[in-house]
Formats: structure tokens, C-alpha cells, sequence
């Protein structure tokens, strides 16, 4: 009965998307709203797209939404029309009023783009860029986002780590279009473009911004970034972490001469950036950066369940730690008990020399 | 300037969480309670505003089931003035929801300021501040690592931690804030004044007289454990690792 009666939906549903009212005059789609850098996509972006492929049938297509102003705009949405063979087009607001990541103006151009052009679902990466606009934007369109979406197991059915990663919420949607999420990039991985995939580059729209309005009431004042020649932490395929024993912001080099030897990004603990050897950026666990490399190696993280939440998804996880009964050595696929200060040197001369 | 601040009543940080064995949630029965860890951080930034003279009151808002008055009763022996309590069924009450009863209670209340935690540490969620702020129409400082008012000119100067390091805004007042890690180390209620906070009001209400419809349009399939990670091996020595690196992980 219950088959029937959704195969039925089904054909009403299939009956209206093909119906010459909705063919032409409108995307039924995903929007991924992006954000680039230099030009491009970011990663993140990239594993946005990667996720909103799942909700790609026949009647779903996929756009994405780019903002900001100046000629890194314009290369940004050409190299986005062709970064991925769904891509069905890309939307563009061009205004300064985007050059910064202002929650306000980008929750605004969200509604509005909605508004226009009602789709099923919005889409963003669960950067601190997403964690700050997609819930405003949500709020305006009066409905419930999911963050940190981890799987989709259908159009409304999503898995999210709940209790620092503790458990795992699978959650439907029921709510009123558009189904709204932030995405865990770790969990959703870019292909390698393939050859034959840049055929033919997307339609590239801008948006009209004739109705926006006045603008909020929030002004940028600066950004202070750490330059960092090092793989970016989020998506470096080995990191390596130090936590409170390396005692100091001195001894804390020797994390980064390590990780200069694997070609690693750095992470660090709470404790270690409480304490101030390394800057905020760099935690890594539930309040800081999520992370998933191939080769994880913990220099004196205890391992607390703060911590863990941030890196227990990675393929091999290395801890060194004095202390026997550390919980770090639960979850660790090799463990080292000794003293750091011995280790990482005799380590720094028998890895081998990055690829 | 009046200040309020959203406190939310979650299983202590330091607690092993137990799923339950129908996989309807997350075990809370016997299990220890404390205010969220960031509710406590916006709260101390709250009260230290109100001592530096800024602010004239600091009102602690809850929202959830009849416990939630000991967690505000907690916020009142930090230093809150007074305390609403709104009352909702236990369970899960949607960001969305809380968004809007806060929404509701600001337009009672008329703060300049709106102060909440970043995150609650039980559904991760990391939306109520920015929901409330879009509500509200108010600009907001998500992930403030420090925040400097300037009375006279009604703004707000908030650093907050963003993916690259910080970024530094100027908001209007009145505005919704939330709180970082990093903004501050929350105090101790000291014995006197948690004599001291039960004869402070809390008030109680409810979503209904708010006009605040809890509606829920998430539903929990299951909640489960994540898979466990297979046990791993102790080395002896950095050879032994390396080696191990090399030539069963493969990944040097």
C-alpha cells in the first residue's frame, strides 16, 4: 500500500516538474552558494559541488552563487562554469557591498536569489564563511538549516555528528523548500577532474540586485591572517599536531620543522593555543577545524574528547605521549610512548624526505 | 544598555555520552547537566560589560524544560540581575524555535545587546545567534574573540575567528554577539553569591504567550555511535614506526 501510494507521488511530482509551466521559466535545483579566492573556487566550494551532486536527478539541476566585486569575481565564476560537468550555471552579484564575507548582505542576496528563483535546496560549506551566513539566510526563509552534514542518504535525509562527534543524528527534513545545509568537507571529497569534463563551460547570470535595498549595519573593519607557506589545514594529506607538553611556543617549532620535513600542515590543541604557542587557527577538534588526513601524528595530546571530535575521522592516526594511559592511544593505529623531546628529533632524521 | 543573554542547559562537557539502546537519542537521565560551556563565556562577557559600566542590567534567558531554573540559577550567582525562563517541553526545541522566543522576548525586553554562545556542545548546531540576528533585523558578531563598545557612538567593535585568523567588524547597536572560546575565562560563583541568587527573580513564561509557534520541521530518524576505529598497535621504537609508516600504512 505504502508503495503504491509513493510510486504515485512519485508520477504527480515527475507530472509536474515536466509540466511547461515549470520546464523553461525556472531552475528546480540546488543552489551552492561559494566562495572563491585568487580567482577560483575555494576547496571548500569544491566539496560543496561535490555534495549537491547527490541531490542531481533529471529534473534537479545545479547552480551556483558567486559574489563579491573586481576582475577575481569574473575569473572565479568562468573557472566555476566549468568546474564541474553539472554545474548547469553560475549566478553572479557584483557589488562591493560582498567584498567582504558580512553576514548581512550575503544572508539578504540569499533570500533574494530564492526568492526568484525557488530552489529545493541551498547548499554551503560548514566553513566559518557558511556557519555565518547560511543560518541568517535560513532565518529569513523561515526555515530549519543542518549543519555539518556528514552524509545524504536522500534528498531529505541527512547524517550529522551530534555530541562532538559522539553520535551520529540521521535527521529527515520535513520542512518547506528549500531544504538548507552547511556540509563537512572532509565528508565529501572533489574527484579529480577528469580530461574530458571541461566540454563546454555553464551559462554565467548575473544577479539583479536592482531590489536589494539599503545595506545593513555592519562594516569590515580588517583581517589579520597568519601567511603561511604550509599545506592549509583543512585539506593537507598529513598533519601534525602538538599539544600542551611541547611546553613552549619555542619548542613548538620543532611540530613545524616536522611538518615542513612531511610537507604537512600544522595543528595544535586547545591547551597549546591557550597557552599561546600557535595561533587560534590552528586548533584542530569540535570548536576548531574538522580535519580528515591520510596520516594524522599527535605530539602530546592527551586526547580529549574536545580534541578527538576534530581528527577521529583520519585514515591513520600516530600519537606520541608520555603518558601510557593517554586517550589519545584509543583511538591511534600507532602508538609511541616516550618522551617527545627525544622522539621528534630522532624522527626528523629518519623519515624519508617528502615526495 | 540592557543585555541579554541566551543560556542553554546541556550534559557536562566532560561527560561519556551514552546513546540509548532504541537509538531515540542520547541517554540524560542521571546524567550531569552544567550550563553549555559557551552560554557560560558570553554570559562573563556580559556581566564584565555591565562592570565596566556600559551596561545597567544583564538578563539570563532559558528556554526547555523546568530544570533549566537551576542552570539560570547558576547564571544569577555569576552575577546576572534576573532571569526569564521560558517554558518549553524537553526534547529537542529547533534553533529555529529558540530564534523566535528569543526574538519575542528582546521585543519585551529591548536589550542593546544579545549575547549567546557560539555553539551548544550537545547538537553542535552553531545557528541560533545568527537566526535571532536575521529575525531581528540586528547585525552579528558570530565567533567573537573580543568585543569593545563605544557608548557614544553605539557600536561595537567585535574580533572574531574565522578560517584564516581574525577578522575585526564594526557593528551598530543594538546587536547579537556570540561567544568564542577565546573571548574570556568565565568566574566561579562564589558561596556568597549563590545565597545571593536565590532570592533573585526568574521569571516564567511560556512559548504560547509569547505568540511563538514550536513548530519542528527536522525530524530524528535514529540517533547511533559512531563506528569504532580498530585497535591500534604500540611501536617500541621511531624505527619501528617508520617502518611501520612506510611500509604497512603506506602513507610516507
Amino acid at each position: 500500500m505504502s508503495m503504491f501510494l509513493r510510486s504515485r507521488t512519485n508520477n504527480t511530482l515527475r507530472h509536474l516538474f515536466t509540466h511547461p509551466l515549470f520546464s523553461s521559466s525556472r531552475f528546480i535545483g540546488t543552489l551552492v552558494v561559494a566562495e572563491h579566492e585568487g580567482g577560483s573556487l575555494t576547496a571548500a566550494s569544491l566539496s560543496s559541488v561535490a555534495a549537491a551532486n547527490k541531490f542531481l536527478s533529471q529534473d534537479n539541476s545545479l547552480s551556483l552563487l558567486l559574489a563579491g566585486s573586481g576582475p577575481s569575481l569574473h575569473d572565479a565564476a568562468a573557472n566555476a562554469a566549468s568546474c564541474h560537468p553539472s554545474v548547469s550555471q553560475v549566478l553572479v552579484a557584483d557589488s562591493d557591498r560582498f567584498k567582504h564575507h558580512l553576514a548581512e548582505p550575503w544572508a539578504k542576496l540569499i533570500h533574494l536569489v530564492q526568492q526568484k528563483d525557488e530552489y529545493s535546496h541551498i547548499v554551503t560549506a560548514s566553513s566559518t564563511f557558511g556557519k555565518n551566513i547560511l543560518p541568517r539566510a535560513a532565518a529569513l526563509l523561515d526555515v530549519s538549516p543542518v549543519t555539518d552534514v556528514i552524509e545524504i542518504s536522500d534528498p531529505k535525509t541527512f547524517v550529522r555528528p551530534i555530541y562532538a562527534g559522539n553520535a551520529l543524528c540521521t535527521l529527515r527534513y520535513t520542512g518547506s523548500d528549500p531544504c538548507m545545509l552547511t556540509i563537512r568537507t572532509t565528508s565529501f571529497p572533489v574527484a579529480p577532474a577528469s580530461p574530458d569534463s571541461k566540454t563546454g563551460a555553464a551559462p554565467i547570470h548575473q544577479v539583479d540586485l536592482s531590489t536589494f535595498g539599503e545595506d545593513g549595519n555592519s562594516k569590515f573593519v580588517k583581517q589579520t591572517s597568519q601567511e603561511s607557506e604550509r599545506p592549509d589545514l583543512g585539506t593537507a594529506r598529513v598533519v601534525v599536531t602538538g599539544g600542551r607538553a611541547l611546553k613552549s611556543a619555542e619548542n613548538f617549532k620543532m611540530i613545524e620543522k616536522l611538518a615542513e620535513k612531511l610537507g604537512a600542515a600544522v595543528g595544535a590543541t586547545r591547551a597549546a593555543v591557550d597557552a599561546g604557542y600557535v595561533p587560534n587557527e590552528l586548533q584542530v577538534g569540535q570548536t576548531g577545524k574538522i580535519v580528515a588526513p591520510e596520516l594524522y601524528m599527535a605530539f602530546g595530546v592527551s586526547g580529549a574528547i574536545q580534541h578527538i571530535a576534530g581528527m577521529r575521522d583520519s585514515k591513520v592516526i600516530v600519537a606520541v605521549n608520555k603518558d601510557a594511559d593517554a586517550p589519545i592511544f584509543q583511538v591511534a593505529d600507532y602508538g609511541l610512548v616516550g618522551d617527545l623531546f627525544e622522539i621528534i628529533p630522532e624522527l626528523l632524521e629518519k623519515l624519508p624526505e617528502k615526495k | 544598555m540592557k543585555i541579554m543573554v541566551a543560556i542553554k542547559r546541556v550534559v557536562d562537557y566532560a561527560v561519556k555520552i551514552r546513546i540509548k539502546s532504541d537509538k531515540s537519542g542520547v541517554e540524560t537521565k542521571n546524567v550531569k547537566m552544567s550550563m553549555n560551556p559557551f552560554c557560560e563565556i558570553a554570559l562573563e562577557e556580559a556581566l564584565r560589560i555591565k562592570e565596566s559600566g556600559f551596561a545597567s542590567e544583564v538578563v539570563a534567558v532559558s528556554m526547555g524544560p523546568t530544570q533549566c531554573v537551576d542552570t539560570l540559577r547558576t547564571s544569577l550567582a555569576m552575577g546576572a540581575d534576573r532571569a526569564i525562563h521560558v517554558d518549553a517541553p524537553s526534547g529537542s526545541v529547533l534553533p529555529l524555535s529558540v530564534a523566535k522566543i528569543l526574538k519575542a522576548l528582546v521585543e519585551v525586553e529591548k536589550p542593546g545587546l544579545l549575547f549567546l554562545g557560539k555553539q551548544a556542545i550537545d547538537d553542535d548546531c552553531n545557528q541560533t545567534g545568527q537566526m535571532v540576528a536575521g529575525l531581528l533585523n540586528w547585525p552579528q558578531g558570530t565567533f567573537a574573540s573580543k568585543v569593545v563598545l563605544d557608548k557614544e557612538k553605539k557600536v561595537a567593535t567585535v574580533d572574531r575567528e574565522v578560517d584564516g585568523g581574525l577578522e575585526t567588524l564594526c557593528l551598530d547597536l543594538p546587536a547579537v554577539l556570540t561567544a568564542d572560546l577565546r573571548l574570556n575565562q568565565p568566574r566561579y560563583a562564589t558561596l556568597p553569591n549563590i545565597m545571593k541568587a536565590k532570592s533573585k527573580p526568574i521569571k516564567k513564561m511560556t512559548p504560547e504567550e509569547l505568540k511563538v509557534e514550536m513548530r519542528s520541521d527536522i525530524e530524528v530518524i535514529q540517533v547511533t555511535e559512531p563506528p569504532k576505529r580498530e585497535a591500534g598497535v604500540i611501536v617500541s621504537s621511531v624505527d619501528e614506526l617508520v617502518d611501520k609508516l612506510k611500509n604497512e600504512a603506506r602513507v610516507i
